[in-house]
């Protein structure tokens, strides 16, 4: 989570009742930031930066301080992200049986480069490193289902497939 | 005399770094350093026995003033018997450790971490801000980097923005090694945890949290500018003027805290001002203001010349000295000879040295021949003077600040240090971290109840004014549950008083559960913090102007310092009974015999024996009848009788309550001679200016919340020509009373001649020392850092009944609000100094601050202008909605003249010592549609007539200058 959350954009009141909700239910447990985050993430798709200061607020612990565990883990994002979530895996073994072809794939036809989310809203491409699924190079992860063995043609089915579950434009 | 080369005083800017903090034990181990046996105490690290050996490990991570941390991996040594090559930062010594620090393979593993670090560095040494001060560059060179193998065209971190959001220092990412130093000197040394690493691996970059570092959550302590290896965090002043060629040691002239500083210097200029870490008080630690609010020395608006006028409507004149003090002593000895001698007075100041004040207060007492001196401890800390010389002895302070690292239970009463003595606060606050436990008894929540990683086990959210109150209803709670000190008080108190006050405390009216009405804190809450502080080995309470600027402020002290003997938490390290100073010397203008009835010692004009001693040393009879005080001075020239008046570094118009009755007074003075380094608030009303001399620019001693003596050193010329100890002397000489000194050293000498617990001091011994914390004397040759260790000063401690009473100052209909007023961290006082700096950028106008239902009621807003009314005037000012306040009380600051927040306090004060209650204020608060109230746009006119009269006056100069 690289971006600067003063050029986000504003967390809507739904989401931050869900933010406040998560930071509420945790709020005695010790060591509660990560968990925290995670179930925001979990509810909202993302952590909203408005979270930063809620977190801290609970937890006794500065902005500072939630920022820096916040943007220590890639896996978390600053904005809501498209309808369905694709990791490309780009470990060792991935890397060797082309996985780097179907990120370019990804960008050529549907233009939407690692850590972007397509312009109809409806996909967001994120790197992985390792999905343990090694044995079936090169993998992904749609919506945290993974797939081994995509080539190209596979990916562009499993993508159509996912939309038209939600009603987007092949 | 300017300080020679050699001199201890004296430093180049190059300071040696221990690596890691000097650990405390009792156990020492002896380790071999290349061959060089040394003995440190247990737990030492193998770094800093090097550098205690004269060996410097090539480092970068580590810092003396910070916990080792073992990232930058330069400081690897080899170790007789232990494999591979451990950090010697991380490594503690063992007995008997044989160390290796330079080897082949050492230097070889060093330079290979050089060369990454460098590969990813500009290579624009020469034009850096940091060039010849710069731990990078220096550990290039000490491990004798020639090449890196690497290349620069890699991808890197040289390309990105430069944050200068701060006023006062730059952070340049491009620089930056995230070594983490700053981030952990936020943490450890400051306590904010403003900072941190943002991302990770190769984007791991440090960062103000989310936001740049002015919107941050930093308070630009400058503990991360201090900390950083590189240019990164780098002072705007060295960016500009460059890196500084000396230092002297001086002592910060800011607050009771008393910083010792190193000034940083090309030629007589200073470029940065570096907190010391030999510095006793603050062990190499500042805030805001000490670091970097110290432009205001140089301002343009520095007054540099005498002026006199015949009447305050007519123009200034600037004059030469001779004229000035001619004119002025003609004027004393006019108005004496028509009004008689009680009709003149002098004000001493807590901005000036001890050397200053006490000079002042002689001049008064032998020059003008009457005891009407008095100080602005007058309107701060007169109580605690007053309260702990009743009932322990001694008009000061038990402890020193190191006390604090042995307390396990403090009690923050009526203080809010985190604003008011930040270097404190983050003493204090590092202590909490370490598990020590916190009650604050505040109307306000104030930062220390709730910061992060710092949290107070009990709020008591007072009503103001019910200090006393919640003091008995603890010690009621202590005495009536058993948990008192019987040893300790059957041992070192009076027990005749202690049965009679015993049996008071008891009485069901001093319950929780009963003074609930007047307090407003639920009983439960005072119950719980009682038992906390009545069985936590150590206590503490310190204190500040909330205890003492109240119409019960004596007795608040009382109550502090009974509730200190009744759990025995007096009389060594990590208790103890301690008053929170305002001003840098405080402590010391009291010492010095400011007051109307105490001679320099805190003796009695009373008393014959003292009245001789100083008789015969400045060659007069002193008068036996103790002076006017402050108010009494007021009141007097208001009905006539008082008409000359000298003060020396004080605004009394802007920082004295009931600013109208203080402007009629002064209006009423046919001399008033103000000394000071800028046209004050007061200067308005003078007859004759005699321009002061900042605290760069004189030498003289101030003495700091802990009875710490430090010395002010001249680094720059006067830029009047004459210091204010010598404008002093060329004054008196001008009324006919010779005074004969060459150095404020030979004022020093003086004092301590007069005065028992100075008998030990001098300039000599405190450049020896460093500082020295009184009573200095044969008992104590090298000072007292905690008093009354076997039996208090006075003998017996003295428990003193406290009987609460409600202020007369009430609420009605018609004003249904308390005021309390306060200061905040960015400005200082009355804000003379700190206005003329940048530390406006945080404050530059003073704020009303509400709770949410009394907005609401009165249908205001956050930001809405509104009029504040009390019994005595009315002012107008913005205002912000804060759940900070409880409802039905208001709070501001008084940092602005324009404010007038002085206008609506009233002229209700202390019992005992006339100290006013700036604290409590009955008023009402409405929306206005204007900016300015009726006092404002009269004080607006009266200041453009002033500054006219002031520029007319140069001009007309100028044009006889041209003749």
């Amino acid at each position: 989570m690289q971006s600067r959350s003063s050029s986000a954009v504003a967390a809507t009141p739904d989401q931050l009742a869900a933010v406040d909700a998560a930071i509420s239910r945790l709020a005695t447990m010790r060591g509660a930031c990560l968990p925290m985050m995670h179930a925001i993430q979990a509810e909202l798709g993302f952590v909203p930066h408005e979270a930063v200061q809620r977190i801290a607020d609970s937890l006794n612990l500065s902005r500072a301080d939630v920022h820096g565990v916040l943007t220590y883990y890639h896996d978390f994002r600053s904005e809501a992200p498209g309808c369905h979530v694709l990791k490309v895996c780009r470990a060792e073994s991935c890397q060797a049986m082309g996985s780097e072809k179907l990120e370019d794939h990804l960008c050529e036809k549907h233009g939407v480069a690692m850590g972007e989310t397509c312009a109809d809203g409806e996909v967001t491409v994120e790197p992985v490193y390792c999905l343990g699924n090694c044995a079936l190079s090169p993998a992904v992860m749609l919506d945290g289902k993974v797939y081994g063995r995509v080539s190209a043609e596979r990916l562009d089915a499993l993508l159509q497939r996912a939309k038209k579950s939600t009603g987007g434009q092949s | 005399m300017t300080l020679q080369e050699g001199h201890p005083a004296m430093y180049s800017n190059k300071v040696v770094d221990f690596g890691t903090p000097v650990k405390r034990s009792d156990n020492t181990v002896t380790v071999h350093i290349d061959g060089k046996p040394v003995c440190v105490p247990e737990g030492t690290s193998v770094m800093r026995a090097a550098v205690e050996a004269g060996v410097q490990v090539p480092k970068l991570c580590a810092t003396d003033s910070l916990e080792s941390f073992g990232s930058c991996r330069l400081c690897l040594v080899e170790i007789d018997g232990r494999r591979g090559t451990p950090a010697s930062c991380t490594t503690p010594c063992d007995d008997g450790m044989q160390v290796t620090t330079q080897s082949k393979k050492l230097a070889k593993l060093r330079r290979g971490v050089m060369e990454l670090y460098i590969s990813d560095h500009p290579l624009d040494c020469l034009t850096c801000p940091a060039n010849g001060n710069c731990e990078l560059q220096d550990m290039a060179g000490a491990v004798g980097l020639r090449d890196v193998r690497y290349g620069y065209e890699g991808e890197n971190h040289l390309v990105q923005e430069k944050d200068e959001s701060n006023p006062y220092f730059t952070f340049d990412p491009t620089k930056c090694i995230v070594c983490s130093r700053c981030v952990r000197a936020c943490e450890e040394t400051q306590g904010t945890f403003a900072l941190t690493v943002e991302g990770r691996g190769f984007d791991s970059k440090i960062a103000a949290g989310p936001t740049n570092f002015f919107d941050s959550e930093c308070v630009s302590c400058g503990a991360c500018v201090q900390a950083c290896p590189t240019s990164t965090l780098m002072e705007k002043s060295i960016v500009d003027e460059g890196q500084p060629d000396h230092a002297v040691t001086t002592t910060c002239a800011y607050c009771g805290v008393g910083c010792s500083f190193r000034a940083e210097m090309q030629g007589s200029e200073v470029v940065r001002m570096v907190p010391h870490k030999d510095g006793k008080a603050n062990h190499g630690h500042s805030c805001v203001k000490g670091r970097f609010a110290w432009g205001y020395a140089t301002h343009p608006d520095r007054v540099k010349q005498p002026m006199i006028r015949k009447k305050i409507t007519d123009p200034w004149r600037e004059v030469s000295w001779e004229e000035a003090f001619e004119y002025a002593a003609s004027e004393i000895k006019r108005i004496q000879a028509k009004y008689g001698q009680a009709s003149t007075g002098g004000i001493t100041s807590s901005r000036c040295t001890n050397e200053e004040t006490f000079l002042l207060q002689k001049l008064v007492r032998a020059g003008f021949g009457n005891n009407n001196v008095d100080t602005c401890a007058r309107v701060c800390h007169s109580p605690t003077g007053y309260g702990l010389k009743t009932t322990l002895g001694e008009s000061a302070g038990t402890q020193d600040f190191d006390s604090v690292d042995f307390t396990d239970c403090v009690i923050v009463l009526g203080a809010n240090p985190t604003d008011g003595h930040p270097v404190f606060a983050s003493r204090l606050k590092k202590r909490l971290r370490e598990g020590a436990t916190l009650i604050v008894i505040d109307p306000r929540q104030i930062d220390l109840v709730r910061t992060p990683h710092v949290e107070a086990s009990f709020h008591l959210q007072l009503r103001p004014g019910s200090n006393v109150a919640v003091m008995n209803a603890l010690a009621h709670v202590v005495v009536t549950e058993g948990l008192e000190s019987k040893g300790y008080i059957a041992e070192r108190c009076d027990m005749e008083d202690y049965g009679k006050w015993k049996a008071f405390i008891s009485e069901e009216r001093n319950s929780p559960e009963a003074l609930e009405e007047h307090t407003g804190v639920p009983a439960d809450q005072i119950r719980g913090a009682a038992r906390l502080f009545a069985k936590a080995p150590n206590g503490a309470l310190y204190y500040g102007l909330g205890v003492t600027e109240h119409s019960q402020g004596s007795t608040g002290v009382m109550t502090i310092a009974n509730l200190a003997m009744l759990t025995g938490n007096i009389g060594r390290p990590g208790v103890g009974v301690n008053p929170l100073r305002g001003q840098n010397n405080v402590q010391g203008a009291c010492d010095m015999g400011s007051f109307p009835h105490e001679l320099p010692g805190y003796r009695h004009v009373s008393d014959p024996a003292v009245r001789e001693l100083f008789g015969k040393e400045w060659g007069v009879d002193i008068q036996p009848e103790p002076g006017l005080r402050i108010p009494n001075m007021f009141d007097a020239a208001v009905d006539g009788s008082f008409k000359a008046l000298y003060v020396q570094g004080e605004d009394i118009a802007q920082s004295d309550p009931d600013t109208q009755h203080v402007q009629k007074a002064l209006e009423s003075l046919e001399c008033l001679i103000v000394q000071d380094i800028f046209m004050n608030e007061t200067a308005k009303y003078a007859h004759v200016i005699f321009p002061g001399s900042s605290f760069l620019e004189k030498d003289g001693t101030f003495t700091n919340a802990e009875r710490r003596i430090s010395r002010v050193r001249k680094v720059m010329p006067p830029l009047p020509g004459l210091a204010d100890w010598e404008v002093t002397v060329r004054f008196a000489e001008a009324l006919g009373y010779r005074m004969n000194y060459s150095h404020p050293s030979e004022i020093m000498d003086e004092i301590a001649r007069l005065t028992p617990t100075f008998t030990g001091v001098s300039y000599t011994k405190l450049d020896k020392l460093g500082s020295i914390q009184w009573p200095c004397n044969e008992a104590a040759p090298e000072g007292t850092p905690y008093m009354h260790e076997n039996e208090f000063v006075r003998g017996k401690g003295k428990f003193v009944l406290t009987e609460f009473q409600a202020t007369p100052e009430r609420t009605t209909r018609k004003f249904p609000l308390i005021l309390t007023t306060g200061r905040i961290l960015s400005q200082y006082n009355v804000g003379a100094q700190t206005r003329r700096t940048q530390n406006q950028v945080w404050h530059d106008e003073d704020i009303i601050e509400l709770h949410p239902h009394d907005a609401e009621n009165r249908g205001i807003e956050h930001g809405d202008m509104v009029s504040m009314q009390s019994r005595k005037g009315d002012t107008t000012m913005r205002c912000i909605v804060t759940d900070r306040m409880q409802p039905g009380v208001v709070f501001t600051t008084f940092h602005h003249p324009e404010s007038g927040a002085n206008v609506v306090t009233t002229d209700n004060s202390d019992w005992a010592t006339n100290c006013p209650e700036y604290k409590v204020t009955a008023v009402q608060i409405r929306k206005v549609a204007s900016d300015k109230g009726e006092w404002q746009q009269r004080f607006d006119a009266f200041a453009q007539q002033q500054d006219l009269l002031a520029r007319q006056g140069f001009a007309e100069d100028s044009e006889q200058g041209s003749k």
